[in-house]
């Protein structure tokens, strides 16, 4: 049998705690050797999933395939394919960082030559050689995190689960485990990674799928939810007022916002190249001088927004 | 890649052994890397032997048989409680697992997931076996002697063997019950405090009132116990030994397949 080109297939995906309905019909697919991000805030429905994907949960109805094998049903042989990182670093904080990664490879079936070897092999790329005899309890939190994803690279995996990599890491740290994802996702893994930060799903995934309250609201590539969102904005700065006043005059029907007190203006624009040329060609055709211009791009918080009415983490953080 | 990745393929019932294997190793290496509980399973035992023969001895020995010492009578009592109360080691393991995010991983890779349980049961009877010795080699140091035949101390050895099973496997039901850590102390507290004072284990029966004593003379700390004991004094052995035997089977025929029962369901939520 040839493995289909849809490593992870979710139907109408169904899971309830007593009355409380964590998932109600969640349907996407993951192809091989790409990655999806499910973004959503706290308590949407992504670690239960991942949580269900990688074996851990049952789930009420729908269905779920892992390299074609039902996640419940077939669990031993879909343990085989997934590496998981969930939420809390699962490391054993009494062993050291290689007894870890050399019991895990074990268990996955590994010889112990290939253990260790292995082992050795991601203590190097994960920058954990000189930590490797210590015991995990005495990692810092970003080493910790690269520790858990290192075990679940052990037997190199071809499906892997990120449940929020890298919440609650430094800036450093965080772009360190981006570096190391990239590598990852090069080096031809398929890759379900959940975050609720949004600048991560834009910067690391092929293909988005925004969960809230246990629903796909929007689905697509970082580029095509944003274009549903909104079109880029001008913004236009002037020095003086007059040259202000003139250029609301001149372009009053495109104006959206504007600000008298530091003379700026902001403009709806469909195309980016051809407007912008457009606008300043007409303000310098009657002499009207700009001190600078912005060109804004709908982010994927102001997709977030849109499509959930909520404010996302990293929004809420920049407002504090 | 560089590495070549080698996988083995082996018969399911092997595996699992393995798998056992594979997490004794890792609790045991638990066991000596915890130094707070390391200290506990050396110098528990030897306290409370100096303690209890110093203490009781005098007040006691008046209530023993003629020619049987104080501490020739307390070394099965004081073995039986210490493993007793060493199993609150499997209890704390277990707990911490299931709180903490490992048990995740574990359920994730292609493992017997039952390892887990067996691996801390199985290095918790190696650390009682430590501590049963630490105590033994206590014990001659002030003053114990036994008639025992190298047999004898086989058949002992045999019969703490099963009790430590038996009695770990009953705190791994409790480490999946418990929410915390703290909730394993309490249980285990309140479990084995009741069951090794209430029994022969530091005094003679004889002397308890009658439900007491009808209780402490039925249940199998007792029957253990004096096994145990029975075998350190030289005496007939009478009941106690098939007895003994059959409460640790009777516990572990229930405790293990309740033990994994309640684990897999637990750590599946």
């Amino acid at each position: 049998m040839t493995k289909s080109d849809n490593v992870i297939v979710v139907k109408g995906l169904k899971k309830s705690y007593g009355q409380n309905e964590v998932l109600k019909g969640v349907n996407f697919t993951v192809k091989r050797g790409s990655m999806l991000a499910l973004l959503g805030p706290n308590g949407a429905g992504k670690t239960t999933t991942v949580r269900i994907l990688s074996t851990l949960l049952a789930y009420d109805s729908g269905s779920v395939q892992v390299e074609d094998y039902d996640a419940h049903q077939e669990a031993d042989k879909v343990r085989r394919v997934i590496g998981l990182t969930g939420q809390s670093a699962a490391v054993d904080e009494l062993l050291t960082g290689r007894e870890n990664l050399v019991m895990m490879g074990q268990l996955y079936r590994l010889t112990k030559n290939s253990a260790a070897a292995r082992a050795q092999e991601l203590l190097e790329e994960f920058d954990l050689v000189d930590a490797a005899d210590r015991p995990a309890k005495t990692y810092s939190g970003g080493m910790r995190r690269r520790l858990d994803l290192a075990v679940s690279l052990i037997a190199s995996p071809p499906i892997i689960f990120l449940d929020e990599p890298t919440t609650g890491l430094d800036p450093r740290s965080r772009i360190a485990m981006w570096d190391i994802i990239k590598s990852l996702m090069a080096g031809g893994t398929t890759i379900l990674l959940t975050t609720q930060y949004l600048e991560e799903a834009d910067q690391l995934a092929d293909q988005i799928v925004v969960i809230d309250g246990g629903k796909v609201i929007a689905e697509g590539t970082a580029k095509e939810l944003k274009s549903k969102v909104g079109k880029d904005r001008l913004e236009l700065l002037f020095k003086a007022e007059k040259h202000y006043t003139a250029a609301c005059e001149l372009l009053s029907k495109a104006i959206v916002d504007s600000n008298d007190k530091e003379h700026s203006l902001t403009l709806i624009i469909n195309d980016t190249n051809k407007d912008v040329k457009d606008v300043l060609e007409k303000l310098s055709d009657k002499n009207i001088p700009v001190e600078s211009i912005v060109v804004h791009k709908p982010t994927l918080d102001d997709v977030f927004l849109s499509l959930t009415g909520k404010q996302t983490q990293t929004a809420k953080v920049e407002e504090q | 890649m560089a590495v070549e990745l080698v996988f083995q393929k082996r018969p399911k019932p092997i595996q699992a052994m393995l798998d056992a294997f594979i997490m004794i190793k890792r609790s045991s290496r638990h066991i000596l890397r915890n130094t707070d509980q390391l200290l506990g399973t050396f110098f528990q035992p030897i306290m409370f032997l100096v303690l209890f023969a110093a203490v009781f001895g005098g007040a006691i020995s008046k209530a023993l048989p003629e020619g049987v010492s104080y501490l020739n009578f307390l070394m099965a009592g004081i073995i039986v409680q210490t493993v007793a109360f060493g199993s609150t080691t499997t209890a704390i393991a277990v707990c911490n697992d299931l709180q903490k995010g490992i048990i995740d991983r574990f359920r994730s890779l292609p493992m017997n997931n039952l390892a887990v349980l067996s691996g801390h049961v199985i290095s918790d009877v190696f650390r009682n076996g430590i501590s049963t010795i630490v105590m033994l080699l206590t014990g001659l140091l002030i003053g114990f002697r036994s008639h025992a035949s190298v047999t004898d101390w086989l058949i002992i050895a045999g019969i703490l063997l099963l009790f430590t099973l038996a009695f770990s496997w009953l705190a791994a039901i409790m480490g999946v019950l418990a929410k915390s850590v703290e909730g394993v102390q309490w249980m285990s507290f309140v479990i084995v405090f009741p069951l090794t004072f209430a029994s022969s284990a530091f005094v003679p029966t004889e002397d308890m009132n009658s439900v007491l004593r009808a209780f402490a003379e039925n249940q199998p700390i007792t029957q253990i116990v004096e096994a145990v004991r029975a075998l350190i004094l030289g005496n007939p052995i009478g009941d106690y030994g098939w007895l003994a035997a059959a409460w640790c089977i009777g516990i572990l025929i229930v405790a293990v397949p309740l033990a994994s029962w309640l684990f897999r369901r637990q750590s599946s939520r």
